[in-house]
């Protein structure tokens, strides 16, 4: 019964998800207007069948947008998880393993960076780089790998010392082969969720830092920067912030429901 | 436990209904005005001490200057009574009013004249925000009610500077102007309280026609809650307010529609690579659709302009310019291959992030470049970024924003566009321009001086120093009880023309 509730948590959830990844690979390819052309005769177009989600104030349709914003927030949040779980995974796969003065080094200045608001940092790092697309992926990967290098740790720190480690060890397998071959592959069950929920994250984070307007810049659309302009019309035109809110929602649900069923299905 | 628990929580939800009430304004209290306005006065309430528009035109209903701007942009008689310029235009001779006094009921005295001057300009020590009045010489007391200026070089435009708000007339006794500002305006200054309001009450000893409403309040309110807070009727009216927001205002207002006084165009630095060339500068204009930018980002909105000069400036102004460069693609497209960029190229553009009609500008220039083959990409950035980078730093490629006049004068607009200006932030250079503007500055005659401004409008037009768009409108909201809100040419509200309804 248990497994039966948890399967249908995961299924739902890989449904959304399938759902929301196939329209952002659509929104790289094709669009149905070009998500960036104006429109003076369009401006606040209703719902109709040509723009099936009506046009924003710039007369752009909002569709099209949605689906180019769904792509780029897609995109940011999977390389932001994506460098987040590399290093994160190394840092936490030696300081896991090894132990030791390095850990405790490395796991204090995790400590150090996990202490700070990570909205705060990537506001730091930002007035560094600059904004854009690239640098906001690689600034919220950075503030990404502390939180999973402390989960990979743990992983690690808990298989290190069991039977199957321990007979590897007496056949002589090195420690890097004990910690990639043997080690990583049991802790697969973990890092999913942790990416799975990881990438809900970077997804808000995303959004958050384009609504506040130092993320993904204008022209280009991503859902956060599109909830920002909708906003401003929430009394003129509140289908545009409902549309743009909905799918972040969405998104959201698929990978949170994804990531329980994936923790139960354990 | 939890029964007392439950108490404590009552009374304090109590207390915080009844006390929330107190901050609420009675109703029926008819002469009493609330204007919102987006920041406080952190600055100083000294008036020569003020930097931030928003705090001059607060600042405007407490203080005088020896003469003041009227709403047509001329130049009225304040505390003096009349002027009179010595034949080589060195001295101006300024004969006060009489039974002009402070707010605290001291007379004005020659004595607070001198020592007001001296103090705006520097001359006491402290900074001067004027700089034109590093000009002054001497302040020279003649009589009781006669103060002579007498100048190191010619400067017709003196009398403008001497009506600005940061050279205003207070008295030489009040020694903290800082937190206890007294003038000889309207209205007289009661309190404030940081980030909350600055109270004022109507002055009764006022010379000229005193202000109507009694009870003036001016409330720090954030951008986004202006709309609210009008529509709940916590605040009477406030200014510059867009066109979208308007939109949903709904009805119980006054729109009051006015125009920001402002050059908007798309600034570029004559220096860097491409917009050296005065052809991809001329390509860039005729790609430039104004009209599709008001009707986009403005709701149909503002007044296209063709050069640096704005239509409050009557005088100044040559509507012949605003047609300067029609909607060409072709034309454009021919240009920039002359120039050698027949396939376009990539440019960016910095626009401050905390002013949105700037961005919706430049996201519409960037797809109207786009048909003739520049690629824009907008880069934005913090305020004091912009400040840092752009403005003073000239590092920048190009960039959206609204240059203002911070004095009645023309040379406030193009004084700018000098080769060695400390301002020329737009790196313009013309040596022809340079010429002009030099021999305005020499030349006494009115008229004369209005047609070498003339042409160096016309030489910044031709030479498409930048994608001129518009001077943006502006709306004032203000509750129907109301009527009598007058625009100025420049950034001040003056509230003591505002009456209530019959």
């Amino acid at each position: 019964m248990q497994k039966f509730k948890s399967n249908q948590k995961l299924y739902i959830g890989a449904f959304i998800t399938g759902i929301m990844l196939l329209l952002a690979l659509t929104g790289t390819v094709f669009t149905p207007y070009d998500p960036n052309a104006m429109d003076t005769t369009a401006k606040f177009g209703s719902i109709s069948l040509k723009h099936i989600m009506g046009c924003d104030n710039f007369g752009r349709d909002i569709f099209s947008r949605v689906l180019a914003g769904l792509s780029t927030t897609m995109s940011v949040a999977m390389g932001t998880v994506l460098i987040g779980i590399f290093f994160g995974t190394l840092i936490g796969a030696f300081t896991g393993y090894f132990g030791g003065m390095p850990d405790e080094i490395l796991m204090r200045i995790n400590d150090a960076v996990l202490a700070f608001p990570s909205l705060l940092l990537a506001l730091v790092f930002i007035s560094i780089m600059g904004p854009g697309k690239f640098n906001v992926t690689i600034a919220l990967g950075i503030l990404f790998i502390p939180g999973f290098a402390r989960i990979m740790r743990g992983e690690f720190l808990r298989c290190k010392n069991l039977d199957y480690v321990q007979s590897a060890r007496l056949m002589g397998a090195s420690d890097l082969r004990i910690m990639f071959v043997h080690i990583l592959p049991n802790t697969l069950q973990v890092m999913l969720s942790t990416v799975a929920i990881g990438f809900n994250n970077a997804v808000l984070a995303e959004a958050g830092m384009s609504f506040l307007g130092i993320g993904v810049q204008p022209p280009d659309s991503s859902l956060g920067r599109m909830l920002s302009e909708a906003q401003t019309y929430l009394f003129i035109k509140p289908g545009y912030a409902i549309v743009t809110g909905m799918t972040i929602a969405l998104l959201i649900l698929g990978f949170a429901m994804l990531s329980e069923g994936l923790e139960k299905n354990a | 436990m939890r029964k007392r628990l439950l108490l404590i929580l009552t009374v304090l939800l109590t207390l915080t209904i009844a006390l929330g009430g107190c901050s609420g304004r009675k109703a029926g209290d008819s002469s009493k005005i609330v204007v919102g306005i987006p920041q406080d006065l952190e600055d100083s309430l000294d008036p020569h001490k003020a930097t931030a528009a928003g705090t001059r035109e607060v600042l405007f209903n407490v203080y005088e200057g020896l003469l003041k701007p009227d709403e047509n942009g001329d130049l009225i008689p304040a505390v003096a009574k009349e002027y009179e310029v010595s034949d080589d235009g060195f001295t101006y001779k300024f004969i006060l009013r009489e039974g002009v006094k402070f707010h605290d009921g001291t007379p004005v005295t020659a004595e607070d004249v001198k020592y007001s001057l001296e103090k705006s300009a520097g001359m006491t020590g402290e900074e001067t925000l004027i700089a034109a009045f590093s000009n002054i010489k001497e302040v020279n007391i003649v009589s009781d009610s006669e103060v002579d200026v007498v100048l190191k070089e010619n400067d017709v435009d003196f009398p403008a500077y001497a009506a600005s708000v940061n050279a205003s007339i207070i008295p030489k006794a009040n020694t903290a102007s800082d937190t206890n500002p007294i003038g000889t305006g309207p209205y007289k200054y009661v309190s404030r309280s940081p980030q909350e309001n600055i109270i004022m009450e109507s002055f009764d000893d006022y010379w000229g026609e005193k202000a109507s409403i009694k009870n003036l309040e001016f409330k720090i309110e954030s951008g986004d809650s202006m709309i609210m807070d009008l529509k709940g009727g916590s605040i009477d009216m406030c200014a510059r307010i867009s066109a979208t927001q308007i939109a949903q205002l709904g009805d119980g207002f006054d729109i009051h529609e006015g125009s920001m006084n402002l050059v908007q165009a798309l600034y570029l630095n004559n220096k860097v690579k491409p917009f050296d060339d005065v052809r991809v500068r001329q390509a860039m204009c005729y790609a430039t659709d104004t009209q599709e930018i008001l009707d986009l980002a403005f709701e149909g909105y503002g007044s296209p302009i063709g050069s640096q000069m704005f239509p409050s400036f009557g005088k100044y102004y040559m509507p012949e310019l605003e047609n300067k460069y029609p909607v060409d693609v072709e034309k454009a497209k021919k240009l920039l291959a002359d120039a050698g960029y027949p396939d376009g190229f990539d440019m960016t553009i910095t626009v401050p992030s905390n002013y949105i009609p700037h961005v919706d500008t430049a996201q519409v220039l960037v797809e109207q470049l786009k048909k003739v083959g520049i690629k824009a990409t907008i880069d934005q950035v913090e305020w004091n970024t912009w400040l840092s980078d752009v403005y003073t730093g000239r590092k920048f490629e190009s960039t959206v924003i609204g240059v203002d006049a911070s004095s009645l004068t023309a040379d406030a607009l193009l004084g700018r566009f000098y080769s060695s200006a400390d301002n020329n932030f737009t790196n313009y250079s013309n040596p022809e321009y340079d010429k002009l503007y030099e021999e305005s500055r020499k030349t006494l005659d009115d008229d004369k001086r209005t047609e070498l401004y003339k042409q160096m409008e016309t030489l910044l037009a031709e030479d498409a120093a930048n994608v001129y768009i518009q001077d943006m409108a502006e709306f004032v909201p203000m509750n129907k009880k109301f009527e009598g809100y007058t625009f100025y040419p420049l950034y001040v509200q003056d509230i003591a023309k505002i009456k209530i309804k019959e």
